[in-house]
């Protein structure tokens, strides 16, 4: 890890102030950042520690029925809040489907949002990489692809966006509070992240020096909390990042669909809002067919990046299967398992055949 | 430059000066502080070997720079067994279960696989399914593969942890609320 200067300003303004240092990154968690310096693929001079900040850390539920999570909110904390778990269902099993214990314990919600991609090509410095030194090349393009972008990629990158919780964020059009040398303004999620075009190394809008305070959930988003899902394919059931993933949140007119909210994870490098599909679900039925053809249209542009044509398919019946779970209702609680398509885990089966009492207790 | 900060280490106040910003709390615990139960599996936060208590909540101390955390209050496997409400040496109930159920092979991975088990006990979510223990525990990889005997340990010392009688300052605590 390259050596850094680190200050630790006590106000937004100050922290602004040092950001203005050349090579200067903002330092919460540091479960990504830190990371990343280790292995060489970030190399900033100066950390600029926004732990302290007053006012970030606090989650606002308002009169006029939006909702303000603070930048430092815990990940960890918001999927566990009883409030945010009633009212935003779909989030808290994102964020509970997302890394480990430990990780969200630290995670906070301004990192989620600003997370790095997991291509590897990204963080090995020595493959080509247009996003970590621009004008390089790709080496996932004709590389191990088998992960990466089926929707919205360019020939100079096709990596994705990893993060669990901003599928959801999208899908409930949450908006991304930021402050700067400029002040404050509100850029809604869904363009806060850059598809990767003729510039990959542009992630965000965020100018420089600028920096995420909240990202709030307008009002009316918690009207789809009876039917709202997150589901997410793994190669291990826990403590993975996404192949692919679908948020849904449906608000119910009796036996129709009043309006639909579909958007899909690991298939850009951004969370990807699937609004054809979505006018296709409003007024309609709730039907095997109906969310077939829904899938068909969210799936429409896709197109492989490489090995990975299996990902559309897979996004298409995951996106059938989290409009069926979302239409049956959302659960009580968040599933033991959060996120996985399977009903129960292989473990149960398995405890099922061995021990009927032991098995029975974990379908409870 | 150089940081001062002042950390609580399983109860006793320590006063440091680091020379170098980049120092994690998994080496400053290491090579600072000579204490070593913490372990260095993969150093960047897929494996859970260093998960330590910071602040009563289990994190891996890998990613964590020391810097950041001045003022933190800090717990490790070396500092567990003072806190059971027993005293003296005995050990922590979490320790004690996985003694009991084989809750291990190797070693290695065993004190972040504790710190980590009594973090996830008093995070609350489990209520003793078996399912959500070993969900809750994922970010703790064991290449022995122990994991059956880990997740029996976790599910007793978590019945024996919030069993009203042996936890009696816990339950005042309630009753005082």
């Amino acid at each position: 890890m390259k050596a850094f200067d680190y200050v630790r300003p006590a106000s937004v303004a100050e922290a602004l102030a040092a950001a203005a240092r050349p090579g200067a990154a903002y330092l919460a968690a540091g479960t990504n950042l830190v990371d990343l310096m280790k292995g060489g693929v970030t190399r900033p001079d100066v950390l600029v520690d926004i732990t302290r900040l007053p006012g970030l850390a606090g989650i606002e539920h308002r009169s006029d029925g939006s909702t303000r999570i603070g930048a430092l909110v815990r990940n960890a904390v918001l999927a566990h809040d009883p409030t945010i778990a009633t009212r935003y269902p779909a989030l808290a099993e994102a964020l509970l489907s997302g890394a480990s214990g430990q990780l969200r314990n630290a995670a906070t919600t301004a990192g989620n949002v600003l997370q790095r991609t997991r291509c590897q090509y990204f963080t090995d410095t020595a493959s080509a990489c247009n996003k970590r030194a621009p004008g390089t090349g790709c080496d996932a393009i004709g590389g191990v692809n088998r992960a990466h972008a089926v929707l919205g990629w360019s020939r100079h990158c096709i990596a994705t966006h990893p993060s669990d919780f901003c599928v959801p964020l999208a899908a409930l059009d949450a908006v991304v509070e930021i402050e700067g040398p400029g002040g404050p303004r509100s850029v809604p999620l869904e363009a806060f992240h850059r598809l990767p075009g003729d510039h990959p190394e542009r992630e965000t809008v965020l100018e420089p020096g600028e920096l995420v305070v909240a990202v709030t959930l307008p009002p009316g988003a918690d009207g789809f909390a009876a039917h709202s899902r997150y589901l997410k394919v793994r190669e291990r059931t826990s403590y993975a990042f996404a192949v692919v993933s679908a948020a849904v949140a449906l608000r119910m007119d009796g036996n129709r669909i009043a309006q639909a909210r579909i958007a899909l994870g690991s298939v850009a490098l951004k969370p990807w809002r699937a609004r054809e599909a979505e006018s296709l679900l409003a007024g309609a039925a709730p039907t095997p067919e109906t969310f077939a053809q829904a899938a068909q249209a969210a799936l429409a542009e896709a197109t492989p990046s490489g090995d990975n044509a299996y990902k559309i398919e897979l996004a298409r019946r995951i996106v059938v299967r989290a409009l069926t779970l979302s239409a049956a209702g959302t659960p009580a609680r968040v599933p033991a398992l959060p996120a996985s398509p399977f009903a129960a885990s292989p473990f149960a089966a398995t405890q099922s055949a061995a021990s009927p009492s032991a098995g029975a207790s974990t379908h409870v | 430059m150089s940081f001062p900060i002042t950390l609580t280490v399983n109860g006793t106040a320590r006063s440091l000066v680091l020379e170098d910003a980049r120092v994690t709390l998994l080496d400053l615990l290491r090579e600072r502080l000579d204490l070593t139960g913490a372990k260095k599996g993969c150093d960047r936060g897929q494996c859970g070997a260093c998960t330590i208590l910071v602040d009563g909540v289990r994190v891996n101390s890998c990613l964590a720079l020391a810097v950041s955390h001045d003022g933190a209050s800090i717990t490790t496997i070396e500092g567990l067994a003072g806190t059971n409400p027993a005293g003296g040496d005995a050990l922590h109930p979490v320790q004690a279960a996985f003694v009991e159920h084989d809750g291990f092979q190797c070693g290695f991975c065993t004190p972040g696989q504790i710190l980590s088990a009594v973090g996830l006990i008093q995070e609350g979510q489990t209520g003793g399914d078996p399912e959500r223990v070993r969900e809750g525990m994922s970010g703790n990889l064991c290449r022995c593969g122990a994991y059956a005997g880990i997740t029996e340990a976790v599910l007793a010392a978590h019945a024996a942890m919030t069993a009203p009688d042996v936890l009696p300052g816990r339950q005042l605590a309630e009753d005082a609320a």
